[in-house]
């Protein structure tokens, strides 16, 4: 806002610029339908993220016979809960235990289980990230946060063909009591990564 | 070095070619920029770079592996200083370009300046694809090793593992290979699988107790 109270734009920066270049060009040509931009930005910002792998987990945690489905074959008992579609097609699961933590990445893109746990998020697809986690598992998750016992056997999945993952955290303790739709509030997409436990 | 085009030409040049996406294992990066939480986008540029390489790609009908091998022909110094969405943005102007949607020209001239597009495609359309392979060579528990060689063009095996030994832990399902889909319209379907590698058989100060599982299609591997 200025001082005289009118608001000014400001000025588009080289990446909007070329942005907007290729976007009039489609349009002109009829290549980008109108509002095909606002529909495929709502649906990820709104409708699929983190929270369908919440419901997922919790189903996980309260019902052993869920769980047997979804170790056995992810992608039909995502799909029980509602959940799948592009970059969720071949879902794989794998469980976090006392003994064993697992941790997801994509070496040579940024593959993500978009149904599950929505969009990746920046860090998971810069460089540092996907060079260093099948380098250093254990150093980097330590770095952002999660210090594991030294004998923790560590699984890293590199999601490099056309398998996706999701993490299976290990349910916290003291939450017997809990609901599953209190559960979910509790699985965070870090757990789901596995650069958390919970 | 087994097999495919030559290394190089009489003239000393290297035709392979590993791209700079190909990044697990590289050393020298610092820390992960993490955070708990952040927005789906971090400025509408990029609701709408990612939106536009999805007309662009059906527009085309680019299949998985040419629309990430438009990535990967950035500019090595491009690809490391932009982010995700920059890249999308140059793999959608890159394929409207190379399939006549646009000009170079026309997109110059819009935005103002510069426009980089990535480069060329080196590796040969492939024409002959080779027969499908329905059944699995490999099963779990099986030793594998990974073939020793550098693609031209796209692949998603990772240069990490090549020429390294794992085992199989699991047999998927069978899936176009990205090799020959993103090079014409041939198509070769092939058994994927996952290999788990001990991190002390990728690494000499590879750590006991760590394993690196990667998923591999048939044609990447061979009997120890």
């Amino acid at each position: 806002m200025s001082e005289d109270g009118h608001h000014h734009p400001a000025p588009l920066s080289p990446v909007e610029r070329r942005v907007a270049a290729l976007q009039a060009l489609l349009t002109e040509r009829g290549l980008l339908p109108e509002g095909f931009i606002e529909e495929t930005t709502r649906r990820y910002e709104s409708e699929i993220g983190p929270l369908n792998g919440a419901k997922v987990v919790a189903r996980a945690w309260t019902d052993p016979d869920y769980k047997r489905r979804l170790l056995a074959d992810g992608t039909p008992a995502i799909a029980e809960l509602g959940f799948g579609g592009a970059e969720g097609e071949h879902m794989v699961v794998v469980e976090n235990t006392a003994a064993v933590h697992n941790v997801i990445v994509c070496t040579l893109c940024s593959c993500y289980p978009w149904p599950v746990l929505g969009l990746p998020p920046a860090w998971y697809k810069d460089p540092p990230y996907r060079a260093r986690m099948v380098r250093e598992p254990r150093a980097l998750l330590a770095e952002m946060g999660c210090e594991l016992p030294a004998g923790t056997e560590i699984r890293v999945w590199d999601s490099s063909a056309e398998v996706r993952y999701l993490v299976l955290p290990q349910r916290p303790p003291g939450t017997e009591g809990m609901a599953e739709a209190e559960l979910a509030g509790l699985v965070t997409r870090d757990s789901m990564i596995g650069v958390a436990r919970l | 070095m087994t097999d495919g085009p030559a290394a190089g030409g009489a003239d000393g040049k290297v035709v392979r070619v590993d791209s700079i996406h190909d990044l697990g294992g590289m050393q020298g990066f610092g820390a992960v920029a993490h955070a708990p939480a952040e927005p789906v986008f971090h400025h509408r540029w990029e609701a709408a770079a990612r939106a536009l390489l999805m007309a662009v790609a059906g527009a085309v009908q680019a299949s998985g592996g040419e629309f990430r091998h438009s990535i990967e022909r950035m500019d090595p110094g491009h690809y490391l200083t932009s982010g995700y969405y920059e890249h999308w943005l140059t793999a959608a102007a890159t394929l409207a370009v190379e399939h006549g949607l646009v000009t170079s020209d026309e997109l110059e001239a819009r935005a103002g300046g510069r426009f980089p597009l990535s480069g060329p495609v080196l590796a040969p359309p492939v024409t002959d694809p080779g027969p499908d392979v329905s059944t699995p060579r490999f099963a779990a528990g099986d030793r594998v090793r990974v073939r020793d060689w550098h693609s031209p063009g796209h692949t998603r095996c990772p240069r990490y593992v090549r020429g390294r030994t794992g085992t199989v832990v699991r047999v998927d399902g069978i899936h176009s290979v990205p090799d020959v889909e993103a090079h014409g319209a041939a198509r070769r379907h092939e058994p994927t699988y996952s290999v788990r590698f001990d991190a002390t058989d990728l690494w000499q100060d590879g750590q006991r107790g760590v394993s690196v599982h990667v998923d591999l299609w048939d044609s990447y591997l061979e009997a120890p």
